[in-house]
């Protein structure tokens, strides 16, 4: 992508602000609806109707919400730690703005091509981490504080049973690539690595149900890291006000909220590439039908976003469905049932890759 | 061992069961009633706001005795004879002027206490119950229907009257016994 504009423009800065660009209007765009959405999915699965006023059944309503934290006064205790404060919110976001720099929209449009693609975004996206260590203790607040220990110590046990899941797909498929990852699992979904891949045989049946078992694994492990219901303990509204950012408003606080729809969309971003295909049609493209190279681009970005947004509603449907873990439930889930699958589907892999 | 399967199973298969619960909540449809849009009927005898029909009221000041927060106010004056006052629409006859009929809802209680013994049936619930104001003065009403003006008039009226009443009487007592003096007017 970088090199298309860069041969467009002849001018490096230029092209890597339209490069960088396409990522953020994406997780501007993902916050926006995700936010409308997570509300509509909310209400209606409480049976009620959620926003109805602003626009046509609301969906201005974040357009709105928006505004109104724009023009918010930016108010800050006097008892915090300014630096740390103040650097916290943008650090979050840059943890999550970073990670999509390896994600593949599609064939033509990665931000970056680097060859350790999925290695890079466990790494990169554990600076959020940081982040949120920085705001709970700056605030200098006990309930920030508490958030910002709980949700440091989850995103690290969690990174581990998503690491060694993400280990034995690197293991299957030989690469660290996001791109290779997808275009592997050609373009049909009976070629997706949750069914066993693009190669015909043995192998491809034997691998299926440990296929499964992977995805569960990451999909319960993403879910966690990026602090959603069930495993929401970090910001638990009814006990922690709204933990690690609890003394954040206006636009601060909004790029908590932009960093976690980021997040949401990069994890199930990871989770498609991973064993969704990625960017690959479940059916085969139209472009290759009526012999139009240029639609494949463009409806490999509508398969990408759209398996994106399925397992943003699944995430939101989760949250909808789950209480909320007690810490200790937490941490035995991670410890005891999630790592000990994850390494044992680990093995098994690894053998079936022997055959 | 057999029990940790065992609870991984459940674990993943009740939370299917949950999903399976909230995704046909999904459609069920909303039972949210959009109150400015949509009102709900409301019960036969509800209480709202009061309504005075000032027209009927004969200022006998029972709704306002009645009253458990003394939130209506009442000031009359009499007619004087040959002015006509009027009927009531249940034949009475009116003998007070009504100068001053205020109720202040900011203090109303909705309790209808003040219903039951008006002798007309003039003051009554209605089922207005938006009327929120900015500004809690905005909450007293004035159901008299004469003008300034008017209640002056009917004052100085009633005044003149009186007077004329009192030099009459001083009149009349000062006739058969002129030693006496006239009571004082009070
Ligand atoms: S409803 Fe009750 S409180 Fe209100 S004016 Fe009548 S008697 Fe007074
Ligand atoms: S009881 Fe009825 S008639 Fe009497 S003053 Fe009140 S409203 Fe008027």
């Amino acid at each position: 992508m970088y090199q298309y504009f860069y041969n467009l423009l002849g001018n490096e800065i230029a092209a890597t602000l339209i490069t960088a660009a396409v990522p953020l209007v994406n997780v501007l765009l993902v916050a926006l609806i995700g936010v409308y959405l997570e509300r509509k999915v909310s209400a209606h699965m409480q049976d009620r109707l959620g926003p109805m006023r602003t626009g046509w059944h609301g969906v201005f309503q974040t357009v709105a919400d928006f505004i109104k934290m724009l023009q918010k006064e930016d108010a800050v205790s006097t008892e915090i730690d300014k630096k740390l404060y103040n650097i916290a919110p943008v650090l979050v976001f840059t943890g999550t703005f970073a990670a999509y720099a390896a994600i593949p929209f599609s064939s033509q449009l990665i931000g970056s091509e680097a060859e350790v693609g999925i290695f890079y975004v466990v790494a990169i996206s554990s600076l959020v981490v940081a982040g949120i260590l920085m705001a709970g203790w700056s605030s200098n607040n006990k309930y920030s504080l508490l958030g910002a220990m709980r949700s440091a110590a989850q995103i690290v046990s969690y990174e581990i049973p998503t690491a060694i899941v993400i280990l034995s797909m690197v293991m299957l498929t030989g690469t660290l690539s996001l791109d290779k990852f997808s275009q592997m699992q050609t373009a049909y979904f009976w070629n997706w690595n949750i069914f066993g891949g693009a190669e015909l045989g043995l192998v491809k049946f034997l691998l299926i149900p440990f296929m499964v078992v992977g995805f569960i694994i990451v999909f319960i492990s993403t879910l966690a890291e990026v602090n959603r219901t069930p495993f929401d303990i970090p910001e638990a509204e009814s006990e922690l006000v709204a933990g690690y950012f609890t003394e954040y408003c206006g636009m601060k606080w909004a790029m908590f909220m932009l960093s976690e729809y980021g997040n949401m969309f990069a994890v199930s971003a990871i989770v498609t590439i991973l064993f969704f295909g990625g960017y690959q049609s479940p059916v085969g493209y139209v472009g290759d039908l009526v012999g139009a190279d240029w639609m494949i681009p463009l409806e490999q970005g509508f398969w990408f976003l759209a398996k994106g947004w399925f397992f943003i509603f699944v995430q939101m449907w989760l949250r909808w469905t789950l209480p909320r873990l007690r810490v200790d439930q937490l941490m035995s889930l991670c410890w005891k049932y999630l790592i000990p699958y994850a390494f044992v589907n680990l093995i098994i892999i690894g053998f079936i890759s022997l055959i | 061992m057999k029990q940790y399967f065992k609870d991984t199973w459940d674990g993943i298969w009740t939370v299917l069961i949950g999903m399976k619960i909230t995704f046909k909540h999904l459609f069920t449809p909303a039972v949210t009633i959009q109150y400015p849009d949509v009102k709900v009927k409301l019960p036969d005898r509800v209480r709202n706001r009061l309504y005075v029909n000032i027209d009927d009221c004969i200022g006998c000041d029972q709704c306002s005795r009645a009253c458990p927060v003394s939130c209506i106010e009442i000031e009359t004056v009499k007619g004087v004879p040959g002015e006509d006052l009027g009927t009531t629409s249940n034949g009475k006859k009116k003998a007070l002027w009504v100068t001053k009929f205020n109720i202040d809802f900011a203090k109303c209680c909705y309790c209808q206490l003040c219903v039951f013994p008006c002798p007309t049936e003039c003051i009554y619930m209605t089922d207005i119950y938006e009327f929120s104001e900015y500004d809690r003065n905005n909450f007293v009403y004035n159901f008299s229907a004469l003008t300034k003006e008017e209640i002056n008039q009917k004052k100085t009226n009633f005044e003149k009257f009186q007077a004329e009443k009192e030099a009459q009487k001083a009149a009349a007592a000062a006739k058969p016994k002129t030693d006496t003096p006239p009571a004082a007017p009070n």
